[in-house]
């Protein structure tokens, strides 16, 4: 790695998979659950957390020695207030369409753990360049989750990706509907999203035992 | 050699490999197991594991019988309304039976082929005995879902319900919900227009409908469901007898009311089911539905209100209608996802009684809320049986500081 040291891109690839925020921390549970019932609000949520994530984690860094302690959660609000109130006028202005679908969620993303935790956890005691690369790997993890699930819900719930459809016409009959297949109606609600983020956590789990918590 | 020492020498010789949980489970299935506990065991009883789960599926067999012929009889009597006029005579005949014999059966080897392979594959997996809890399952799902299921959707539902129902928990005995309830609940909210409706509950009716949609010149077949005709506010055409004895169109095993009564008597009297419970549940629904006719007589809700159909049914048809009494006896004595208290039994029951009436009346929806209410209550038996010990603990509690002071 020419560009990043080893310490570096530890910071960016652990949490991808062994420290993943949503299946191994367990946080930022409430957007996944949300919004991931198909794949196209998934992927503008996970690149609006990316951006968030990333530019707010520098800020705060660079604000760490100057923000008074006692203050410091106020700060942070309105570092990613403003962040998500850019990002919802950018999808208000050029995909206006999906801001609608996304509706408060976007907004809500104020509240997602994952943002303050990094912000408390990371950002506050460690240099731009380390906080912006743990920024963009935990949400980039977040994310990564987020596609995951909206993959498989969009597939076996709707029948489609990305809108088209994968599995033929339901309404004519075509493809694997021909032979009596039908969409999972399930899919489309949020538990089941609760239920694919367990079976992703049960298949990390089993592929490295040492996730495993003692109890 | 006998079948039960050729099983012994198959067991013998998979001892201590990787299938070995699989090949004892066909010996321990069949016959008593050669060993018995050597330590540690501080309550020896005679019944065990297996000997509850048949004493269950003996008290489930009627009600799957009658299911078959109930299958035939619906899907004839659809056809010639004429038969419904002598549903006694026209009940019990080889039509009828073949019939249902075609339909239903499919739904059991399914169920069971589909649900005792996770369980061996789990078993083989984790290495731990294949456990009996499937038995009672396996024979509960066709009971509970309508005729014309598509038999792949009912694998599907299997397969989710043993693995996400049970298996993840640590097998039978450590799920929170019954498993049987969570295929169904599985079954409803993914193909929904399979599980509710006026078409699925007859044989042939979604068949007939796709033919008329293609053109041919058919009569349309219709099964409503008793709940399903007073939720839209129209008139029933069945007899309260009808009803009490069965022939009216429902789930497969639900419908008779005679011999799910008898079942419970049979679970009552060999204490595999808890009279707590049934009581209980059904108290709670007479509850329900005595205040809703109280809401109709008092005049809060007028004729053309939507929920008016089924808040004025008389509180004591609640019980022959739908699958309330199914419910109490079948699904919710289960003892693994009940209550443990005794106290806690009865609050546990009349608040599936209760919801389960509640969810009846009001989900415009599905005008069936057993199911939902006893996954319901589920997941909160073993908060009932906290407070109901932690109440115990203070009153004794309170004694011995009485006595000591």
């Amino acid at each position: 790695m020419g560009l990043l040291s080893k310490k570096d891109s530890k910071l960016i690839l652990d949490p991808l998979a062994d420290d993943n925020p949503i299946t191994i921390q367990v946080l930022g549970i409430c957007s996944a659950l949300a919004i991931t019932a198909q794949l196209k609000p998934s992927i503008v949520m996970a690149v609006s957390v990316i951006f968030v994530l990333g530019v707010g984690n520098v800020v705060i860094s660079l604000m760490r020695n100057i923000i008074p302690s006692k203050i410091r959660i106020i700060v942070q609000l309105i570092v990613v207030a403003t962040l998500v109130i850019i990002v919802d006028q950018v999808l208000k202005a050029f995909a206006y369409e999906l801001s609608k679908e996304l509706s408060v969620f976007i907004g809500l993303i104020i509240t997602n753990c994952i943002i303050m935790g990094r912000f408390e956890a990371f950002a506050l005691g460690n240099g731009p360049w380390r906080s912006f690369l743990d920024g963009i790997g935990n949400a980039a993890g977040y994310g990564l989750i987020l596609i995951i699930v909206g993959f498989f819900r969009e597939l076996l719930g709707s029948g489609t990706l990305f809108g088209f459809q994968v599995m033929g016409d339901p309404v004519e009959k075509t493809g694997l509907y021909a032979i009596g297949y039908e969409n999972n109606g399930f899919m489309v609600l949020p538990p089941m999203a609760l239920i694919v983020v367990g079976l992703i956590i049960w298949v990390q789990r089993s592929r490295n035992k040492e996730l495993i918590e003692e109890n | 050699m006998g079948l039960k020492q050729k099983l012994h020498t198959l067991k013998m010789k998979y001892k201590g490999t990787k299938m070995a949980p699989a090949f004892n489970a066909l010996h321990t299935f069949l016959y008593l197991p050669n060993e018995t506990t050597h330590s540690g065991s501080h309550v020896r009883v005679a019944d065990d594991l297996k000997r509850t789960m048949n004493i269950v599926i003996m008290a489930l067999v009627p009600c799957l019988i009658f299911g078959i012929f109930n299958t035939g009889y619906q899907h004839y009597a659809a056809i010639d309304e004429a038969l419904r006029a002598a549903p006694l005579a026209n009940f019990f005949t080889w039509d009828n039976f073949i019939m249902g014999c075609w339909t239903v059966l499919p739904l059991v080897i399914v169920s069971y082929g589909v649900g005792l392979a996770v369980e061996f594959l789990f078993a083989v997996i984790k290495g731990h005995e294949v456990e009996e809890g499937y038995l009672v399952t396996g024979m509960l799902v066709p009971l509970i879902v309508p005729i014309d299921i598509p038999l792949w959707m009912l694998a599907v539902a299997v397969i989710f319900g043993v693995v996400i129902g049970k298996e993840v928990f640590g097998g039978t005995g450590m799920n929170i919900l019954n498993p049987a309830l969570t295929i169904r609940a599985f079954l409803f909210f993914a193909y929904p227009t399979w599980m509710s409706g006026d078409k699925v509950w007859v044989h042939g009716a979604v068949e007939r409908q796709q033919e008329i949609a293609a053109g041919a010149n058919v009569d349309a077949i219709s099964g409503e469901t008793i709940l399903g005709s007073y939720a839209q506010n129209s008139s029933v055409v069945y007899d309260y007898w009808d009803m009490f004895w069965g022939f009216i169109p429902g789930s497969v095993g639900e419908t008779s009311k005679v011999l799910i009564i008898i079942g419970a008597l049979f679970l009552i009297f060999t204490k595999i089911g808890s009279w707590r419970i049934i009581f209980s549940t059904l108290i709670g629904a007479l509850t329900m539905g005595l205040i809703f006719n109280g809401v109709v007589d008092a005049g809060w809700i007028g004729e053309s209100s939507k929920f008016y159909g089924l808040m004025s049914v008389p509180f004591w048809q609640h019980l022959i209608i739908g699958s309330i009494l199914f419910g109490a006896v079948y699904m919710a004595t289960d003892p693994v996802t009940a209550s443990q208290t005794n106290k806690g039994k009865w609050i546990y029951g009349f608040l599936i009684g209760f919801i389960s009436i509640m969810i009846r009346v009001f989900n415009p929806a599905y005008p069936e809320g057993v199911f939902l209410a006893i996954l319901l209550m589920n997941v909160f038996a073993p908060t009932i049986d906290h407070y109901v010990l932690q109440g115990n603990i203070k009153r004794r509690m309170k004694r011995l500081k009485v006595k000591t002071a």
